[in-house]
């Protein structure tokens, strides 16, 4: 399985999501925020950081790039697409989902390790988990508090589309959302960062040793073995 | 040349973090009788010839699709800056 990470101009986190889709398993393949061009990848991530130093909303320009709009093609076909943190903030003002991000209800930056619950079980990138699991991966942002309508809430609620929620909510976020998907499941979006908890030395502390945490790699195996079913 | 004026303010029932930051800088100040600030934004947009309708509504459209993002900002306003008191005449007066 071929993973696209799309690079856009104030990427930071690509060559690690990179590193999670090789530990995982499948070929990452580097893509170019000006191409009209995905390579033939089977599915795509968009990565974390401050693509165009946040301007105008954060993701807002990014989610205007050239290949945005293979993305939201791609997407609207079903191809899964992992939005991580700036993603995230681009697949929300792409369209693809729902709600909004705005700064974090302390005005601060919040970089921590981050327990969160795994309520939806059955996306393309959460397949893996037990239901309820609770995992804990990296959070880092500003701008990471999740708004959207009563309306909206509402339908994510019911619709089973919160995919992740905070066990302590760090921001503000409406009802401790920390992610979510699209109706098809096949686009998810999450603030917290689960390519930074995929090695154990390199990731979140645990009970049972420092940094030994790997409960993001899941998201990126959860892909792969859908994949897998869908062959 | 012309001027269009936008303006967008974060929705009404949204926490401002940021106007509440400001907020509390002013009462450090001393400034107590300002009890609330938010922050909005305002673009400037330029245009090649005459702000007429065509232009107005173009500008409109821009606003609601690509300045604000509707879930968590309104635009408030859209108007054409007075030739007399553009942004450059402004900033010199």
């Amino acid at each position: 399985m071929r993973i696209g990470v799309v690079t856009f101009p104030g990427s930071l986190d690509d060559r690690d999501a990179q590193r999670a889709i090789r530990l995982a398993g499948a070929e990452p393949v580097a893509l170019w925020h000006g191409e009209h061009d995905l390579h033939g990848v089977d599915a795509l991530v968009l990565p974390g950081g401050f693509s165009y130093g946040d301007y105008l909303r954060a993701g807002a320009i990014a989610s205007l790039s050239p290949i945005m709009a293979e993305v939201i093609d791609a997407a609207n076909g079903g191809m899964p697409v992992l939005g991580i943190c700036n993603g995230f903030q681009m697949l929300t003002e792409a369209h693809l989902l729902e709600g909004g991000l705005i700064r974090n209800e302390a005005g601060r930056f919040i970089c921590r390790d981050q327990q969160l619950r795994i309520e939806n079980s059955t996306s393309d990138w959460t397949n893996g988990f037990a239901v309820n699991a609770e995992i804990t991966i990296p959070l880092k942002n500003g701008e990471g508090s999740f708004m959207a309508s009563a309306e909206t809430l509402a339908r994510l609620e019911g619709e089973g589309r919160i995919v992740a929620r905070y066990l302590g909510n760090p921001n503000g976020s409406l009802n401790d959302i920390a992610g979510v998907s699209n109706a098809r499941g096949n686009v998810v979006g999450l603030m917290p960062h689960p390519e930074h908890a995929v090695e154990a030395g390199f990731g979140p502390d645990t009970a049972e040793a420092m940094a030994s945490g790997v409960d993001g790699l899941t998201f990126f195996t959860s892909v792969i073995a859908r994949a897998l079913v869908a062959a | 040349m012309s001027t269009i004026v936008v303006e967008i303010m974060p929705k009404a029932e949204l926490l401002d973090p940021q106007g509440k930051a400001v907020a509390r800088a002013l009462g450090r100040l001393g400034q107590t009788q300002f009890s609330a600030v938010r922050v909005g934004k305002r673009f400037e947009i330029t245009v090649d010839g005459p702000a007429d309708a065509a232009a107005l509504a173009a500008a409109a459209e821009l606003a609601d699709t690509v300045l604000s993002n509707s879930v968590i900002e309104d635009v408030v306003g859209i108007h054409v800056a007075p030739a007399s008191t553009d942004a450059t005449a402004a900033a010199v007066n």
